[in-house]
């Protein structure tokens, strides 16, 4: 039997030659013909997505197939984190183009680096083996180290990169470490061997804890929950807006990914073990975010808390352990990508040529100036806030059920009461546009795709909550056996 | 008629998407915006009359029931159904859309698109909470519910806007995320969203209490009860008119519907036990809140706080029930207690409302709710003030209005409990009568106080024909309450039958439960 399989890797092998390709393309482009690059990532995107969705694998009735000596794994979670990947990415691609352009940064560099860094999100998400769960971080988490320090004249962006950098490779090393502590106890880099092995090795426990600890601290880091966070709101405020936009979104869904694979696939023996240790991460980023949110008066400061306390809400749906708790828990990195790229295609709609919208108070009297997209960015923070009937009430509300399920239900209150103390900060930026005269009369200006994208993005904010059942439906049958 | 089209869906709906096409029109079309905004609301009225005609008074089922799944993994459905609690306070908020369209007529000059927009979407959002069987549809209408009225006390309210509607919003959405960490737990224990099938669920006494207290959280702040309704006044105060008629017509009712949805039939053995609690808040709030209405000096605080003593007897007349019934089987005095409570919010609903636009009224030509502002208003605007002491006695609680209808049948009921209970109850209609009668001589009556006051213009006919309408509603329920009290006397019986069960699963599944 052919265990290499290169067919299924056909979305990952045609993203790499697509970046390779913009790559040496680029240089052999006359300036003002740039424009055909961003055409060339969205057509990469457009097949990329053709490509998986016409997956062979699942005409015979499986639900999974196996690649490259079974380090690369094709399955229904995997290709629909992927398929939404490639969707957030091309928003982040419109609303990109307008900031760069208007930054005078358009680059293809920002393109390519986009697309190794989604190809590194690819293989993260579709790992199935301990050095290819690496190898896919290693991957992102470079190129986007790069990306922050995009705007190479800007000492905040070079401060951020370098923080971003350090602080992400002592988590790799942590989990690395752990990596190793765990090969040692089972003696197997293949998850579906740890797994049966970590079930029988009962004198192994003790090593297999340590290795399940290290493991759960390079995840945090890399999901950015506390205390593990320093870095989300250095590099959220320093990344061009841009840039920033790209690492609050996609990257998020394939630590989803890695996060499932390692502690379901592999340790999921140890669930009683890692539900605590979640348990507990969960509670401090979901009380910290929404605290020090309040605190912040820079759009992106606020947002980066927000997205702490998020990652929070998301380890709630890890601890039943169930179909439905992982279910939920994607249900939820989904929805929150889409809402983090359209709040920061709402900070690139505000900025104007060379300034970045990043105060809270940019926002002052955007209803007078813009009612319709005042409207957007209310619907974005009504869906942040978890109010019914947007998009993101349906994932708290599944994250808190799969809490309560699992027994937790102290902890599915504190968690409501802390996303009633983070919603202040949300209607905040709502009293601001709604109830605050606005500080400039000046119209906004955008290119038509960017405001077509833009309010599709807002409009999915009320659609997908009104219309919740077929993704919630989708999700659900991505675990189901 | 029932069945063949979704009548329930269309009430909500229609309010929805015409308020949708209203904010879409832009700013710029204020007097288009006025006119669709009141074709929709009073279309919208007209279509819920037929709840009145069609609504089968001989039965405690639901009906015009639509049931469709909405997330089918979860169990959740799009179900609707009304019952002879629904169907009053359905009719009361198609109502008060026509009258807040009308009352704002005139008096909102900014943004009236986005203005009237909000309030019809509001419109379509109350008539789904109080149409919602399934529990997740309920707690989807009643907090989206918030986002309208948050915008609208922010937007166009007084001076300390910001902080009230602010305040408001916390408080509310606070309270009610108990009721949703409640309603997952109902759902994870029976698999069921259908409030329907949590009325036959079987719970244990700790769980039912606990369940009660999560209900309690979300329907006390927003009925308000004492000590959590602080939000009241400020929010009444700043709202512009609309809101505040909307706040206290509408939205304290949906607390007290609460209770009868929720807590009363889904845990009834937890309400017995703490019914004292209850009974000892809403007798507080009756005569505490009482005294603090009397030393108010700003006329939409009085009305607030007045609003905030009339609803203890909303909750007062329906946990007199478990009170009775630790004196015997008998059933009349609990349903005189619901369904004076019942009375009691609808006619609160006509009173309270009319009041705040009859501040408003004052508010528009003045600028000021102070009551040391005015004095012998009649004198110069002697129609309006003709309303205004009327409702004023309504809200004392004069025989022959609605108010007296309501207080009296739980003060009856009251004493069928103890007496000590009815004794304080009845106090209000003192009290009552003490803050609205001084209220009245200090701003209706007396030499005209000054220069405004003289130059002030009296009602048009447009405000004559709101007050007027509502005037008719409040003497209508006040002399002839037989067919409000009909419509609801089967749900009432089938209330009183759930309530009387003990919901305590039987020994052998207790142990299982624990």
């Amino acid at each position: 039997m052919d265990k290499m399989n290169f067919l299924l890797a056909a979305p990952e092998i045609w993203v790499l030659c697509m970046a390779c390709f913009i790559l040496v393309f680029d240089l052999f482009l006359r300036p003002e013909r740039k424009g055909i690059i961003h055409m060339l990532a969205m057509l990469t995107l457009i097949f990329a997505a053709i490509i998986t969705l016409r997956a062979d694998y699942t005409n015979s009735g499986e639900v999974m197939a196996l690649a490259f000596n079974d380090a690369f794994i094709r399955d229904r979670m995997g290709d629909l984190l992927k398929l939404f990947s490639y969707l957030v990415l091309g928003f982040v691609f419109v609303y990109a183009k307008f900031y760069l352009r208007q930054f005078s940064m358009f680059r293809a560099d920002f393109y390519t680096l986009a697309l190794f860094a989604l190809l590194g999100i690819m293989l993260l998400i579709s790992a199935n083996n301990l050095v290819m769960i690496y190898l896919g971080l290693e991957l992102s988490a470079l190129s986007s180290y790069a990306l922050v320090a995009y705007d190479r004249d800007s000492n905040r962006g070079s401060e951020a990169a370098m923080k971003y950098f350090v602080l992400g490779s002592m988590a790799s090393g942590m989990l690395l470490y752990g990596m190793s502590m765990i090969y040692g106890a089972t003696g197997s880099l293949d998850l579906a061997a740890i797994s049966a092995a970590a079930g029988e090795a009962d004198d192994m426990r003790l090593i297999l804890g340590f290795g399940l600890a290290f493991l759960v601290v390079g995840l945090a880091f890399k999901l950015g929950v506390v205390p593990f966070h320093m870095w989300i709101p250095d590099v959220y405020h320093g990344a061009p807006a841009g840039v920033t936009l790209f690492i609050s979104s996609v990257p998020k869904m394939a630590a989803f990914a890695m996060a499932f694979r390692l502690l379901q696939t592999g340790l999921g023996d140890l669930h009683a073990d890692w539900q605590q240790m979640l348990a507990v991460l969960a509670l401090l980023s979901i009380v910290l975010g929404n605290l020090a949110a309040i605190a912040q008066s820079n759009i992106k400061r606020m947002l980066a808390y927000s997205t702490i306390s998020h990652m929070g809400f998301i380890l709630l749906g890890f601890l039943p352990g169930t179909a439905v708790g992982y279910s939920s828990a994607m249900y939820y990195v989904i929805v929150y990508s889409l809402m983090s790229a359209a709040a920061f295609g709402m900070v690139i709609l505000l900025s104007t040529r060379g300034v970045e919208a990043e105060k809270l108070d940019d926002f002052r009297g955007l209803n007078q100036r813009n009612s319709w997209f005042a409207a957007v960015m209310a619907m974005i923070m009504f869906s942040m806030a978890g109010i019914p009937v947007f998009v993101g009430f349906f994932a708290k509300w599944l994250v808190i059920q799969a809490a309560i399920e699992a027994g937790l239900s102290w902890l599915a209150i504190v968690a409501v009461v802390f996303s009633v103390i983070g919603a202040f900060y949300y209607l905040r930026v709502i009293k601001l546009m709604y109830f605050d005269e606005p500080q400039t009369e000046a119209a906004i200006a955008a290119p038509v795709d960017f405001r077509a994208v833009l309010s599709l993005n807002g409009v999915l904010m009320l659609g997908l909550g009104i219309f919740s059942s077929s993704l919630i439906a989708i999700c659900v049958r991505a675990f189901a056996a | 008629m029932e069945g063949n089209w979704p009548l329930l869906s269309l009430l909500i709906w229609l309010p929805i998407i015409g308020g949708c096409i209203v904010a879409a029109l832009g700013s710029q079309r204020a007097a288009q915006s006025r006119l669709l905004a009141l074709i929709v609301s009073g279309l919208t009225f007209v279509l819920s009359l037929d709840l009145f005609t069609a609504f089968k008074r001989d039965t405690a089922q639901m009906q015009f029931v639509e049931n469709q799944p909405w997330i089918e993994n979860f169990n959740i459905n799009y179900f609707l159904g009304v019952d002879g609690f629904s169907v009053p306070l359905i009719l009361l908020t198609t109502f008060f859309g026509v009258l807040v369209v009308l009352s704002a007529w005139e008096s909102i000059r900014n943004r009236v698109n986005q203005y009237m927009a909000a309030f019809l979407i509001m419109e379509g959002l109350m008539v789904g909470v109080f149409s919602a069987l399934d529990g997740f549809l309920f707690y989807v209408f009643f907090e989206a519910m918030l986002i309208p009225m948050f915008l609208v006390i922010g937007m166009w309210g007084g001076p300390r806007r910001v902080y009230a509607t602010i305040k408001f919003f916390l408080y509310t959405f606070l309270g009610s995320v108990f009721m949703l960490i409640g309603l997952i737990y109902l759902y994870v224990q029976s698999g069921s969203w259908s409030i329907m099938d949590w009325h036959a669920y079987p719970l244990t006494l700790n769980v039912q209490t606990w369940l009660f207290l999560g209900f309690l959280a979300a329907f006390s702040v927003k009925i308000p009860m004492w000590p959590v309704h602080t939000w009241l006044p400020d929010a009444h105060v700043e709202a512009p008119t609309g809101g505040s008629v909307i706040l206290a017509a509408i939205m304290l009712k949906i607390g007290g519907y609460g209770f009868i949805r929720f807590s009363l039939p889904i845990t009834p053995d937890a309400s017995m036990t703490l019914d004292w609690l209850i009974i000892l808040l809403s007798l507080i709030a009756v005569v505490y809140i009482g005294f603090v209405a009397l030393v108010q000096q700003d006329m939409k605080k009085l009305i607030a706080y007045s609003s905030i003593s009339h609803m203890g007897f909303v909750t007062l007349g329906l946990f007199i029930a478990f009170a009775i019934f630790q004196h015997g089987p008998d059933t009349k005095g609990a349903a005189l207690g619901i369904e004076g409570a019942m009375v009691q919010m609808v006619s609160h609903g006509f009173i309270s409302g009319a009041l705040f636009l009859c501040v408003g009224v004052l508010y528009d030509r003045m600028h000021s709710r102070m009551i040391h502002d005015y004095g012998g208003v009649a004198n110069t605007m002697p129609w309006f003030a003709m309303f205004a002491v009327f409702f004023f006695m309504a809200n004392a609680g004069l025989p022959g209005t609605s108010g007296f209808v309501g207080e009296f049948m739980v003060i009856l009921a009251a004493f069928q409990a103890n007496f000590w209970y009815a004794f304080l109850a009845a106090i209000t209609l003192i009290l009552g009568a003490a803050y609205s009668l001084w209220l009245v001589k200090r701003v209706i009556f007396g030499e005209v106080d000054n220069k405004e006051v003289a130059e002030l213009q009296d009602i048009n006919w447009r405000e004559a024909l709101i007050l007027g309408v509502l005037a008719v509603a409040v003497l209508l329920v006040g002399l002839w309450p037989a067919p409000l009290v009909d419509l609801m006397h089967s749900s009432v019986a089938e209330l009183l039958v759930h309530i009387n069960q003990s919901k305590l699963p039987v020994a052998g599944a207790a142990a299982a439960g624990l």
